[in-house]
């Protein structure tokens, strides 16, 4: 079935609210973990539920629907008190709704749902419910035996299970199928509750010439034959509330099917209130035959909602490129100005000093809108936590700081991977073992920290445990087996550490399901270096070990160093360089014939010509004077590069070279400057390495540096 | 390509590269630019003059004369850079002048005999006469590489 366009457009909206639904679930449930939920928190955690539940009706996705239904059921019954959420309940709505977001992204990419994980999660959280649990049959396989007490307090509030009938009448307002609502799909799921009898009533339905296409004649008497609550019946209607005239009255047993009138309002839903201020109602028609329409209480008023628009990211990019391009005008503006030899106190001068206030605003503006929290990173991080933790048996809790923290959009994304695998590496070699912690005098439960914070215009994100540190011994004994240090190297415990982000270094004495396949730190410090960031490492043994990263807020711009070689204007990543000097007799050397270091505070680093390692000039006969740049990359590798004179230190807007068939070695990719020329962004580490005559692959550190 | 066979309307761009004329299917020209300074590119190959700004994108110019094998010559202010686009890529193309927008029909181009194509096989496409001159037809396809997915 190949649904047309529109359909695809909200079944992706849909999608997309999923998201934001998931992500108030997750929210609920941690609120509910830590016990500082209240009332409130069930009813969102019901209603992200619910609403999932919802929209995978319309469009068909029974997968879904089925699992969220008796997911909203065993939450439902939370809801009223039925059923206390312990710990072990909590972690199984965790695993519930880990399970849901799986079913939500199976869904949309219309992949294979996980069926037999699904029916496991509902057969225990059926079991919650005990015996009134939906279609629960497998009575034997309950795992979770201490809740004879919440299930006692459950039956007693219950009336007893005896079919129960009820009269619905239902008379639907021109809203309601304004907003897109359709009886049929109601009356529908009325008849999957149990036995319905409905009577459609035409008798408002007027003569064609007074026909009004608009309008709603239509109504509906239903009498249900079902073992439910009215609740039940209620939250059917749930998303027409205020859209229709509606009245549902239970049938006594002794009183005759006839239509009876409901003196109690319906329980109506204070505690939901919508996601959008209700519409405005239309004064209620009184449906002849149901004398006292109920009238229901109105949502309580939502608290002042953040309105929101989606746009596409692909706008934002073409705004993002657009604001990269006045910059550069600006900039070429001022340029030309100041070099008409104009009065720095002229009119003009003055507006262009105003001109480049706003540009800097603007920029600044629209990469805040490329900014995303951070929390939704961080939730999925929670998630790899539960499941690395049940992988290898720890009691592992995630504590989270700074989830609003605000980076682009792209970092995020690309973020993902590498702190993926630093939780994962947290949780299976970071915290001791359940006996060790006990043995250490801790608390069984480990704790893995992530926090987010903004510090003097870049983010840090740490990720930190309370195990038992690095081994250092341990580490460096694998270091000397594997060949990666010499046998006899003397190294400070910072050198140790470090040695974790060397390629093929696992600390695993066995591989385990997680991690310790070979394939460690050292992918992660290149993931992160190629968002420009920087990772460190602190840990103290039997207090834990902390992973430290510094990223830029953006990756559309750079803080550069704007240098002259060779008639060339070239960038250098300011977050590379460590000093600056110059070089004289008492601190050049030369190791050999056309190998030149330099000495900085009693060590020796390599000496390069920039010029020359780019082909743009051949070797000098002297250096004296030169000016040199000392730069390092994360590898700690350093070098000395020599260039003609030092410019500027600016934010250049980093424009991707990646389009051209060219691949220059050494070259991240390009800016503009002021004067509208190109200026090459350099990638020292690349450098480094061609001058070092490694012949091996370029390092992708900054190769994919692209806006 | 055009079916020779058919008479479909072909407009063509053609241009000067030391004293021989070339063209272009004008469909992948995007624009004509004079000519101006390029940022070179460390350790590229010759033909590859380095990149431009073409309003706020990086755009990679070579020198079509060198990347077909002409003799290396001076730049002159008559040199101009054709923006062409090929697939998803844009492209500089360095020429010496412009000359003329020509409209033929594909009747009228030849498929050059195997030994005509000097700049390598499949780099002329076609030939054609006009005024007695003869104009190559270049493949574009043949002159831009794919991008590199891997770096160099």
């Amino acid at each position: 079935m190949s649904a047309p366009d529109p359909m695809a457009e909200i079944r992706a909206s849909f999608f997309i609210e999923c998201e934001e639904l998931l992500e108030a679930l997750q929210d609920g449930l941690e609120a509910m973990a830590e016990d500082t939920g209240d009332l409130e928190t069930i009813n969102v955690v019901f209603r992200a539920v619910h609403s999932i539940k919802g929209g995978a009706g319309a469009f068909g996705l029974e997968g879904l629907v089925r699992f969220a239904h008796r997911y909203e059921t065993v939450l439902d019954a939370v809801r009223s008190n039925t059923l206390v959420a312990d710990g072990d309940a909590i972690k199984l709505f965790f695993r519930a709704a880990d399970h849901l977001s799986d079913l939500v992204r199976e869904s949309r990419d219309d992949g294979i749902l996980p069926e037999a994980e699904g029916d496991a999660i509902l057969t225990e959280l059926d079991a919650l419910l005990g015996d009134h649990g939906v279609e629960e049959e497998d009575e034997a396989e309950i795992e979770f035996q201490p809740l004879g007490l919440s299930l006692d307090l459950g039956l007693a509030d219950l009336p007893p299970p005896a079919p129960a009938r009820f009269t619905i009448n239902f008379a639907p307002e021109p809203e309601m199928y304004e907003t897109g609502n359709e009886p049929y799909m109601i009356l529908r799921a009325l008849a999957e509750l149990g036995s319905c009898e409905v009577t459609c009533l035409t008798d408002k339905i007027p003569q064609l010439n007074e026909f009004a296409p608009e309008a709603s004649y239509l109504k509906w008497t239903v009498v249900l034959t079902a073992d439910v609550q009215e609740a039940e019946i209620v939250s059917i209607f749930e998303f027409v509330d205020g859209l229709c005239a509606l009245t549902i009255a239970p049938i006594q047993s002794d009183a005759p099917a006839t239509q009876e009138v409901s003196n109690d309002p319906l329980p109506d839903l204070p505690v939901l209130p919508e996601l959008t201020p209700p519409p405005a109602r239309a004064a209620e028609p009184a449906p002849p035959q149901t004398p006292a329409p109920a009238t229901k209480a109105k949502a309580t008023p939502q608290s002042a909602a953040k309105s929101v628009v989606r746009v596409d990211l692909d706008r934002i990019e073409r705004l993002v490129n657009l604001v990269g391009e006045l910059v550069i005008n600006q900039a070429m503006l001022s340029q030309s100005l100041e070099s008409s030899g104009l009065s720095p106190h002229s009119d003009a001068m003055n507006g262009l000093e105003e001109f480049q206030r706003l540009t800097r605003d603007i920029q600044d503006s629209v990469m805040m809108i490329r900014a995303q929290p951070v929390k939704s990173l961080f939730q999925r991080m929670s998630r790899i936590v539960r499941e690395c933790s049940a992988a290898v048996r720890k009691d592992v809790r995630l504590v989270t700081e700074g989830d609003t923290t605000e980076v682009d959009k792209t970092v995020i994304e690309r973020l993902s991977d590498p702190l993926t695998h630093m939780i994962r590496n947290a949780v299976d070699h970071g915290l001791e073992s359940t006996q060790n912690r006990l043995a250490a005098g801790k608390p069984e439960q480990g704790v893995v920290k992530l926090t987010a914070a903004h510090r003097s215009g870049r983010v840090i994100i740490e990720v930190s445990d309370d195990g038992g540190g690095i081994n250092r011994e341990k580490v460096k004994q694998i270091a000397t087996e594997k060949g990666l240090i010499a046998a006899d190297a003397s190294l400070t415990d910072t050198e140790i550490d470090n040695l974790l982000f060397l390629p093929g270094f696992s600390t695993a004495s066995e591989v385990s399901d997680l991690s310790g396949r070979g394939v460690g730190m050292d992918v992660v410090r290149n993931a992160i270096q190629a968002l420009g960031g920087r990772i460190t490492i602190t840990s103290t043994p039997g207090e834990g070990t902390t992973f430290f990263i510094s990223l830029p807020l953006t990756l559309a711009v750079l803080d550069g160093m704007v240098v002259q070689v060779a008639g060339e204007t070239m960038v250098l990543p300011l977050n590379l360089v460590i000093e600056t000097l110059t070089i004289d007799h008492s601190n050049l050397e030369q190791t050999r014939p056309g190998l030149n270091v330099v000495r900085v505070r009693g060590e020796f680093v390599s000496l390069f010509d920039l010029g020359v390692e780019l082909g743009y000039r051949s070797a000098q006969d002297s250096y004296l004077d030169a000016v040199v740049l000392l730069i390092a990359d994360e590898a700690g590798s350093r070098a000395a590069l020599i260039v003609d004179e030092i410019q500027d230190q600016r934010q250049v807007v980093i424009k991707g070279l990646d389009e051209s068939f060219y691949r220059a070695p050494g070259i991240a990719a390009a800016t503009i400057l002021g004067d509208g020329q190109i200026a090459l962004i350099l990638d020292p580490s690349d450098i480094i390495a061609q001058a070092q005559g490694s012949t091996l692959a370029i390092a992708p550190n900054l190769m994919e540096l692209t806006s | 390509m055009t079916d020779p066979k058919s008479s479909a309307p072909v407009e063509l761009l053609t241009f000067r590269l030391s004293d021989q004329e070339y063209s272009l299917d004008i469909m992948c020209v995007r624009e004509i630019r004079g000519w101006t300074r390029t940022t070179p590119l460390p350790h590229a190959p010759s033909y590859m003059k380095g990149v431009i700004n073409l309003r706020g994108t990086v755009l990679p110019v070579m020198d079509l004369a060198e990347r077909l094998g002409l003799p290396p010559r001076e730049h002159t202010d008559r040199n101009v850079i054709i923006v062409v686009k090929y697939e998803e890529t844009m492209t500089g193309l360095l020429v010496d002048a412009v000359s003329d927008i020509i409209a033929l029909t594909s009747a009228d181009l030849q498929p050059p005999p195997d030994a005509a194509s000097a700049g390598g096989p499949g780099v002329i496409k076609a030939l054609t006469l006009l005024d007695e001159r003869m104009i190559r037809v270049l493949e574009l396809s043949e002159i831009v590489p794919a991008p590199q997915s891997d770096a160099a």
